[in-house]
């Protein structure tokens, strides 16, 4: 259980996916203009990640991986299919993302219509397959391990994109020089708020 | 049928491949592809090698998308796409993990991330769906060439501030250190590479008042 906790805890602040990998910068920058809508975004990163890193884990475990196949016949042992791995995890993120989506629609319309429009940008969101496949890289024991990664990753995503939106608000009202304003300023201050979240590395729980 | 046919190399093929470099780069102006473009650059070899295989992948999957334009349904299209690049990517990773394993070893998963790089997906969409072969060829290596330049400037400086050396070699003479020069280990770490990027535009930015964007 300890394990499981500072594994979450690790990929929230030592591992972030935005400051430490730069994984889905694109829609970190291109939707971190208000704090509600990142919130929105944030939520749903969380949601998929949460479900696609464990679904992954499984295939990668009972299917790609090398031997991974003894289960089914023991002459399989030396059968090696990862080279198939990113074209399997990108299939499985797009479809699941559809699932969800059907299956938010479903029970909960209220949920649905504030995460709905950001759902589809999923799929293509870099820390999504990022996650599956760091997942496969740190070879994780059990799927308990690999689901709070995957957990924890999102959140370490939500806060920082709601972190940026919540400073890009109020740097309306600031005199940023022109080059800088936009783009520019926001890529300088996620590279201070990497070094903030960088007091973090060490941590064990 | 045209009679005439247009020059290989006319102004707006032209065009297509110098647009990217500077006025539409895609990392600086079009924010695509930011995701591994920062993570493989603190040091120029890696660097290099990511942006030959986006290269690889963006002009190769440009042309087939556009060869097979006309026959994907609008409704499967993304689906169409993802296969494609991950074709691509698959292969690029088997290239690289035959001929420069070390380097294959350093980039880890962003080789695999090319997939959902940005970059490719926003110039098959933008581009490729409705260009013809030839321009989509061009349009995929200008876009390239463009990420490229960004990621190497970006791998130059991190490696030599950070470490003192470019491509490996020490170009730093023992003098300085004997002087008590120290090499910059903040600039090997993640969040100088966003501060790198942030500079560049800065530079490009105020060269070229037209791109200044409203806060």
């Amino acid at each position: 259980m300890e394990n499981l906790i500072n594994i979450f805890v690790k990929s929230i602040f030592i591992d972030n996916m935005i400051f430490a990998y730069f994984l889905g910068m694109c829609s970190y920058l291109a939707v971190s203009k208000t704090v509600k809508t990142s919130v929105g975004l944030g939520i749903a990163v969380v949601f998929v990640l949460g479900i696609t890193v464990p679904v992954d884990y499984l295939i990668n475990n009972y299917l790609l991986a090398p031997g991974a196949l003894v289960w089914i016949d023991k002459s399989l042992a030396d059968v090696d299919l990862s080279f198939l791995s990113f074209i399997i995890f990108i299939a499985v993120i797009a479809s699941m993302v559809q699932l969800v989506e059907m299956v938010i629609e479903k029970f909960s319309p209220a949920l649905y219509s504030s995460l709905g429009i950001f759902l589809p940008l999923i799929a293509v969101n870099c820390a999504i397959l990022g996650g599956s496949l760091f997942m496969q890289e740190r070879e994780y024991v059990n799927i308990a391990e690999a689901t709070s990664f995957g957990l924890g990753s999102g959140v370490g995503w939500f806060l920082a994109i709601v972190g940026i939106a919540a400073i890009r608000e109020k740097i309306k009202y600031s005199n940023v020089p022109a080059p800088l304003r936009g783009l520019g300023i926001t890529f300088i201050i996620t590279g201070l708020m990497g070094i903030a979240f960088m007091s973090f590395m060490g941590i064990k729980l | 049928m045209s009679d005439r046919r247009e020059p290989l190399f006319s102004a707006k093929n032209r065009k297509l491949l110098t647009a990217p470099l500077s006025k539409e780069n895609p990392i600086t102006i079009q924010v695509l592809g930011i995701c591994s473009a920062l993570a493989v650059t603190v040091k120029l070899e890696p660097a290099f090698v990511m942006a030959l295989s986006v290269t690889a992948v963006l002009a190769v999957g440009n042309v087939v998308i556009s060869l097979l334009r006309k026959t994907i349904a609008p409704r499967i299209r993304i689906i169409v796409q993802l296969v494609v690049i991950a074709a691509l990517v698959i292969l690029v990773d088997q290239v690289l993990k035959a001929f420069v394993y070390d380097v294959s070893k350093q980039l880890s998963v962003f080789v695999g991330l090319i997939i959902t790089n940005c970059i490719i997906m926003g110039r098959f969409e933008a581009f490729a769906m409705s260009n013809k072969v030839w321009p989509s060829f061009l349009d995929g290596l200008g876009n390239a060439a463009g990420y490229g330049w960004i990621l190497i400037v970006v791998a130059f400086f991190r490696e030599l501030l950070g470490s003192g050396t470019i491509w490996g070699y020490k170009v730093i003479p023992q003098g300085f250190y004997d002087f008590g020069y120290k090499d910059n280990g903040l600039m090997i770490l993640p969040p100088m590479a966003l501060i790198v990027v942030g500079i560049i535009i800065w530079v490009q930015r105020n060269k070229d008042k037209e791109l200044i964007e409203e806060n």
